[in-house]
């Protein structure tokens, strides 16, 4: 077999994003040997891209927000289908988790009390964001990264994970290769702790970087472990729809909680002609109700734009089928307008939305203090995952741990925006705790050098067909091309059966790929070895579609619109079959405890 | 500037490794609001499977995509074709201040070393009995603007101290007396870093031509609000003849 170095570790992580940084902190305070190994260089993970802020019920800008709260928000969100015991830890621990940053040097926007400020975000019942105006994600990367230099962890940059390795059922560690130099290199560890963050690249459009492959729910499948909920797919309202060579890059949903509204063509904001019953009386009932919400008064409701993803983006993507739409197919978002209400709006907005201003300014010529924005769904955010138990992040395989967007769980079939970055911190910590014990707890396992070998054999594949091989980037092209027509937003059976079809020919396709030079810094490579991961879960996301036969949450099927009660009781589980192929079945949610049930119930 | 963007332009891009290398030239079809990390994913998706690029967000957030445009260093994902005269070859290269890997990127690792040679931030006893600070937003303002830093490492590229004079194993460059900034400006910090400026950092060095300044891509104000104020402390320190009296007395 090829050449490859050694690296053996008690604990690794895989993923350098918010949930891989502080599952390393964590793992490394116990004294243990801890690697990471990240696909990017250190600090330009996809959390880097989060803007709006960290959900934690601080209660700094509203006294009556309380962990209680923070729980039935996330529960609403995600259609309660979510794992509850999750919701319950993530909501009882994001405000310790958001101060610890605090004293690791992160430095929030302030109260005019000195304390951490909050911000309004949607579906979340009072200001919740603690926030850095809108880069947010910046500060927390930032943060974890500068501390977790000086605990000892060891990482491993530009380097990916081809395979995991297992050990009679249990997890041995995992194989890659640089891919700065293109050497392979070998991890035996006692436990792995997956952090590979989501699947966006399996979209034409969409808000997430080139990492976002897929990389760690087709690791964990292959390994053996089952994955959840992978027919919830977040398509974020808006993302910028022109100029073409940045359509699907994110607008925070922050402009939103600062007042900004959405309009179509003819003027109108739609977003109050389609309130949800589960929203009806949390949603203000006027134009003037909703912006009093935006600046604090605490008596009002808050306005229909910050409604869940699932309904904004839907409602958008229905004016723009109507004809309803902006010149280049979205809807206008305009901030500008609070200048109406506001003196030194344009300053204002310059202050609390300083990317956003930029980004617009730069790349469409646009001055977002003056004129609307153009915005359309884009592809955001994965809700489902590798299947973990609530308290520990263990996933069906021994060993093996999942934290942050890779894992399962917290959303359910909506996530709240803000959640993600207190999934991080929570469950990172408590996935780098839990995987530490595993590995004090374990003997070192055996390393079975034929699975790596076999990864490293079919790795070098495509340099044997060279040139006259398909040509990665094109089938990487249309792969996302065709999900985003046969399983995107809107979905119905017969194209998902085509979708199947296709995923197969794909398949064939990418066996074939071929790549010219050599294994330095060979981005064709790179791309050619991505597409099996995302081949995975695009099958993974059609064939849960096709069975969850409703509409709730991220999934719409236009054959099936209306919520099914007992669809409702179950989740939708994707595990490999003996024989290799994937199995799709549904799986009862577990009943919650009277407490928390209660909780919910009080809140409505 | 041409008023109609024309519909292709000439990319001569660099191609090498640590053996060596040369400009090679590709055509490649433009339209409207590209960029020019747009036009090098074209080549290589079309022309160049293996033409070796480094980037990530593509939106401005992340600093991996630094590489030298027509002689400036840019961040490519946010130079739009339309700033560039695109009737002359638009010249790509990698950043010189660091060691090629091959074609655009550049092995930066010696970045991620010298940051973990910098004091790490110690902040002082909570304010509050529940572990927490009380900080005013202005006290903030100040640091913030410094954490705003996406390590693209441009100003390290265009620093002569690093470009020309090669002293990367004295002097730490301006990303990182930036980092030292913020730590020692930060409102809850303790330690105390001016020693390290002086002597391991070599401050000195700087001869405050801005040039670092000018290249941020998120308009920090490096040289002003950064690299003088912490000269200023090590002069306090260790030039100021009224305390080097005291000191002798």
């Amino acid at each position: 077999m090829p050449e490859y170095q050694t690296h053996p570790y008690d604990v690794l992580i895989v993923g350098a994003g918010g949930a891989g940084l502080r599952a390393a902190i964590e793992a490394a305070s116990s004294g243990l040997k801890v690697g990471v190994v990240t696909k990017s260089l250190l600090g330009k993970a996809h959390t880097v891209m989060a803007e709006g802020g960290v959900a934690a019920a601080l209660a700094n800008v509203d006294e009556r927000d309380n962990w209680r709260v923070h729980f039935s928000d996330t529960m609403r969100g995600g259609q309660y289908l979510n794992n509850w015991r999750m919701a319950e830890l993530h909501a009882r621990e994001a405000p310790d988790r958001v101060r610890e940053l605090e004293a690791w040097g992160a430095l929030f926007d302030r109260t005019s009390d000195g304390r951490i400020l909050q911000r309004n975000f949607g579906g979340h019942r009072y200001p919740r964001l603690a926030h850095v105006g809108d880069r947010t994600g910046l500060e927390m990367i930032r943060t974890l990264q500068d501390h977790g230099i000086h605990t000892g962890i060891e990482v491993h940059m530009e380097c990916t994970v081809l395979t995991l390795l297992t050990d009679s059922g249990r997890i041995a560690g995992a194989f890659g290769f640089d891919r700065e130099r293109g050497h392979f290199l070998l991890w035996p560890a006692k436990a792995v702790v997956l952090a590979t963050g989501g699947i966006g690249r399996a979209y034409q459009i969409t808000s997430n970087s080139w990492e976002y492959t897929g990389d760690g729910h087709a690791l964990a499948y292959r390994a053996g472990a089952e994955l959840l909920d992978m027919e919830f797919v977040q398509f974020h309202p808006t993302g910028m729809v022109w100029p073409p060579s940045v359509r699907g890059l994110l607008v925070t949903e922050g402009v939103r909680g600062e007042g900004g509204v959405l309009r179509n063509s003819e003027g109108r904001r739609f977003m109050f002609d389609d309130i949800p019953e589960l929203y009806k009386t949390q949603t203000a009932a006027s134009e003037d109700e909703g912006w009093r919400y935006t600046q604090g008064d605490k008596e009002a409701r808050r306005p229909p734009e910050l409604l869940t993803r699932d309904h904004v983006a839907r409602c958008i993507n229905r004016e723009v089928k109507a004809g309803r739409g902006s010149p280049h197919g979205g809807v206008f978002l305009d901030i500008a307008w609070i200048k109406t209400h506001l003196p030194n709006a344009a300053e204002h907005i310059r202050r609390k939305l300083p990317s956003m201003y930029h980004q617009f300014k730069q790349l469409a010529d646009i001055d977002i203090t003056r004129e609307p924005m153009e915005v359309g769904p884009t592809t955001h955010y994965m809700m489902g995952g590798v299947r973990v138990d609530g308290d520990s992040q263990m996933s069906t395989v021994p060993g093996l741990f999942a934290a942050g967007e890779v894992a399962a769980g917290l959303h359910g079939a909506n996530r709240l925006g803000g959640n993600s970055l207190s999934d991080l911190l929570v469950f990172g910590k408590r996935a780098g705790q839990f995987a530490a014990d595993f590995a004090r707890a374990h003997s070192a396992p055996a390393v079975d050098r034929a699975q790596a070998g076999a990864a490293a054999q079919a790795a070098l594949e495509p340099f044997d067909r060279g040139a006259a091989g398909e040509n990665p980037f094109q089938i990487q092209h249309e792969l996302q091309e065709r999900m985003q027509a046969l399983v995107g937003i809107v979905r119905t059976e017969s194209e998902m059966h085509q979708a199947l079809e296709l995923l197969d020919a794909f398949s064939a396709r990418a066996a074939r790929a071929g790549v010219p030079g050599h294994r330095q810094y060979n981005n064709g490579w790179h791309t050619a070895l991505d597409l099996p991961q995302l081949l995975t879960v695009s099958e993974a996301i059609t064939r849960a579609a096709l069975l969850r036969q409703e509409s709730r949450g991220a999934q719409f099927r236009e054959d099936f619109p209306g919520k099914d009660p007992e669809w409702g009781k179950h989740n939708i589980v994707v595990r490999r079959g003996d024989a290799g192929e994937m199995l799709v079945e549904p799986r009862p949610v577990t009943p919650m405890p009277a407490e928390l049930t209660q909780i919910i119930e009080e809140m409505k | 500037m041409p008023s109609q963007a024309p519909t292709q332009a000439l990319f001569r891009i660099w191609r090498g490794d640590t053996e060596g290398g040369r400009f090679q030239d590709f055509t490649t079809q433009v339209g409207s609001g590209m960029v020019v990390l747009d036009a090098v994913h074209k080549i290589q998706a079309e022309q160049a499977p293996d033409l070796a690029v480094r980037w990530n967000c593509k939106a401005g957030k992340c600093g991996s995509c630094s590489a030298e445009i027509n002689g400036t260093p840019k961040l490519m994902c946010m130079t739009r074709l339309s700033s560039i005269d695109l009737s002359m070859p638009v010249i790509i290269e990698p950043m010189k201040a660091f060691p090629l890997l091959r074609d655009l990127v550049t092995d930066v690792s010696w970045n991620f070393r010298v940051k973990k040679t910098i004091p790490k931030f110690t902040p002082r006893a909570p304010d509050a009995p529940d572990g927490t600070w009380r900080i005013q937003q202005s006290d903030a303002d100040r640091v913030q603007e410094f954490r705003k830093c996406i390590e693209c490492f441009l100003c390290q590229d265009v620093c002569h101290v690093l470009r020309e004079h090669h002293k990367h194993d004295e002097f730490i460059g301006p990303r990182y007396f930036v980092y030292t900034a913020a730590l020692e400006m930060h409102p809850l910090d303790t330690a105390d870093r001016v020693p390290d400026l002086r002597h391991k950092f070599s401050l000195g060095y700087c001869n405050i031509t801005t040039c670092c300044r000018q290249v941020c891509p998120e308009s920090i104000t490096i040289t002003e609000n950064a690299i003088i104020p912490l000269k200023e402390r090590v002069v306090d320190r260790y030039f100021d003849p009224l305390k080097r009296l005291f000191r002798i007395l």
